[in-house]
């Protein structure tokens, strides 16, 4: 069964000049774990608002778990959790108090359901005197994920939940939300961070409000067209520009260690080619081989295509 | 080499806690330092010490050629600084904002003028010069954030989380951005938790518990952890962390 149902949704701000969502459909089955992945200003967040019944569409339906988002949003409230991207717990309040008070808000108590946010609240639980607004980004983040869990939710809506987060808490992070699925609950969050991405059993790259790609991460990569090249040197920033008024490039940009590269024409003669004709610049101690995309590849090329360049 | 970041045993305590402890680095000219460490390792703690603001509680800093407990104030007319919280006035267009910082700066009018037809080009922002900057995509924001933060051409810059948030595209021209201020013999100092961009920076330093545990080059540090990625770097390192953060 869906959990999350989309049908032509389409949102516009500011008297119908800024189309937020532009007429997306989808569908997010029951205890699935549903990756947003897109650029400020993509629609994510309008996407969040109206399935949490917090905002209304222009156009179109959306259901969650079976409710309709208009005229059982009382019914939707109550079974969805919710981390909007701005920190929104009471900073004035301890972690116990805001605690208490979503649990209350929500007509049960924190030891009523203490077993659903045990493994995260415990390592909150030193800190419980302490004012929200006094914790660091980590702490903050844990707490917002026990008061969006409080009430046992069926659905949960994550906004950029791991946006300033180390990387470290960032895998805390991914490991709660695997133990989270395993109990059943449908999962919709939206991240920057492309390594996230493949953590997700479907993602959706969105941009102006479209969805531009819907698939598992593995598909998402396999559909990735071109052959890509990953290439380092001792100087990378010097053989980026190098490559970037290279006529035989289609595109090219630094990922981490490389600069990951695809040609307009691949294949082993005009590899052979581009790194003479590197070396003819002057670049030294070139590593050049094929590397297999990431998502982050996959995003990058759609992004390209949307802007009508290629670099 | 010029240095332009000096500092001994700096330290910052707050009561009982030490936030920063005794932290021994130099950074050198047109250097891209990459400033890296968990939630609450007293990044942000070093860098306010470092911008003279926020007074330490003992040890030595000399900031473009500043003491950081005797001229506070000195230091902040050879710095520029850009986090991701707060850089611009939202309620300001684009161009109001480059006048206004490059006036807080002192810019001459002829210079001001100068300098935002300037940016206002190399930024491809003609359109929207008179937008709101609420108005703009973050990605948009914080390359102009970054163009006002070096506006009056300072020694250094230090960049506090300046990509959170923004996607891997816009991420990728910020850094071009910053390839260039580096260029033009502006210090970079960065924090930044997509690792990735660790690898782009000269050198970094990676803070555990209010400590360095670790300063080299990328390749370096990555040789002497035995391990092909600067995640697994932070990682063992961070993983040794007492402090709850």
């Amino acid at each position: 069964m869906s959990a999350i149902i989309l049908d032509h949704i389409t949102k516009t701000y500011n008297k119908k000049t800024v189309l937020a969502v532009d007429d997306i459909s989808l569908s997010i089955e029951t205890g699935e774990l549903f990756g947003l992945i897109g650029p400020d200003g993509a629609g994510k967040t309008t996407l969040f608002r109206i399935l949490t019944t917090l905002l209304l569409a222009d156009k179109g339906t959306a259901t969650v778990v079976g409710n309709d988002v208009v005229k059982e949003f009382h019914k939707i409230r109550g079974i969805v959790g919710y981390m909007p991207g701005r920190f929104s717990l009471y900073q004035d309040l301890t972690v116990e108090e805001n605690l208490n008070f979503f649990a209350t808000v929500f007509g049960t108590t924190v030891k009523e359901n203490y077993d659903q946010i045990k493994d995260i609240y415990s390592q909150l639980e030193p800190f419980k005197t302490r004012r929200a607004g006094k914790l660091s980004g980590g702490m903050k983040q844990k707490l917002a994920l026990c008061c969006a869990l409080i009430h046992k939710p069926e659905v949960l809506f994550l906004d950029e939940p791991t946006t300033g987060v180390d990387v470290v808490s960032r895998r805390e992070f991914w490991e709660m939300l695997k133990r989270l699925k395993a109990q059943g609950i449908t999962i919709m969050v939206s991240t920057s961070y492309m390594d996230e991405a493949t953590l997700c059993d479907r993602i959706a790259l969105i941009l102006g409000g479209k969805i531009l790609s819907l698939d598992t991460p593995a598909n998402v990569i396999k559909a990735y067209p071109e052959k890509l090249y990953a290439i380092k040197s001792p100087n990378m920033h010097g053989l980026l520009k190098d490559l970037r008024i290279n006529d035989d490039i289609l595109n090219c940009y630094a990922a981490g260690e490389y600069i990951h590269l695809s040609l307009k024409k691949p294949g082993k003669e005009n590899e052979d080619l581009l790194l003479q004709h590197l070396k003819e610049k002057g670049e030294t101690d070139l590593e050049f081989k094929e590397t297999i995309p990431t998502v982050e590849d996959c995003f990058i090329r759609l992004l390209g295509k949307q802007d009508g360049n290629s670099n | 080499m010029e240095t332009v970041i000096k500092t001994k045993d700096l330290t910052k305590r707050f009561g009982d806690f030490v936030a920063v402890d005794k932290i021994t680095f130099e950074v050198h000219k047109g250097e891209i330092f990459g400033f890296l460490g968990a939630n609450g390792a007293g990044k942000t703690t070093a860098m306010r010490m470092l911008c003279g603001l926020s007074r330490p509680t003992s040890g030595e800093a000399m900031v473009a050629g500043v003491d950081v407990y005797h001229h506070p104030e000195e230091i902040k007319k050879n710095i520029g600084y850009m986090s991701q919280k707060f850089s611009l006035y939202e309620d300001l267009t684009v161009l109001e904002n480059i006048k206004f910082y490059a006036g807080v700066y002192g810019l001459t009018d002829k210079q001001i003028k100068d300098k935002s037809d300037e940016l206002v080009e190399k930024l491809g922002l003609q359109k929207q010069a008179k937008v709101l900057v609420k108005s703009l995509p973050l990605g948009w924001r914080q390359k102009l954030a970054f163009s006002v933060a070096i506006v009056h051409q300072p020694k250094i810059v230090f960049l506090d989380e300046p990509t959170g948030g923004v996607d891997p595209s816009m991420r990728k021209q910020f850094w071009d951005m910053i390839y260039d201020a580096s260029e033009m013999g502006i210090t970079v100092f960065v924090t930044t938790h997509y690792l990735d961009e660790a690898e782009y920076c000269d050198r970094i330093c990676i803070m555990v518990d209010g400590c360095i545990k670790a300063l080299d080059t990328p390749f370096l540090l990555k040789q002497k952890f035995k391990v092909d990625n600067i995640t697994e770097v932070f990682y063992q390192l961070a993983r040794t962390a007492k402090r709850g953060d």
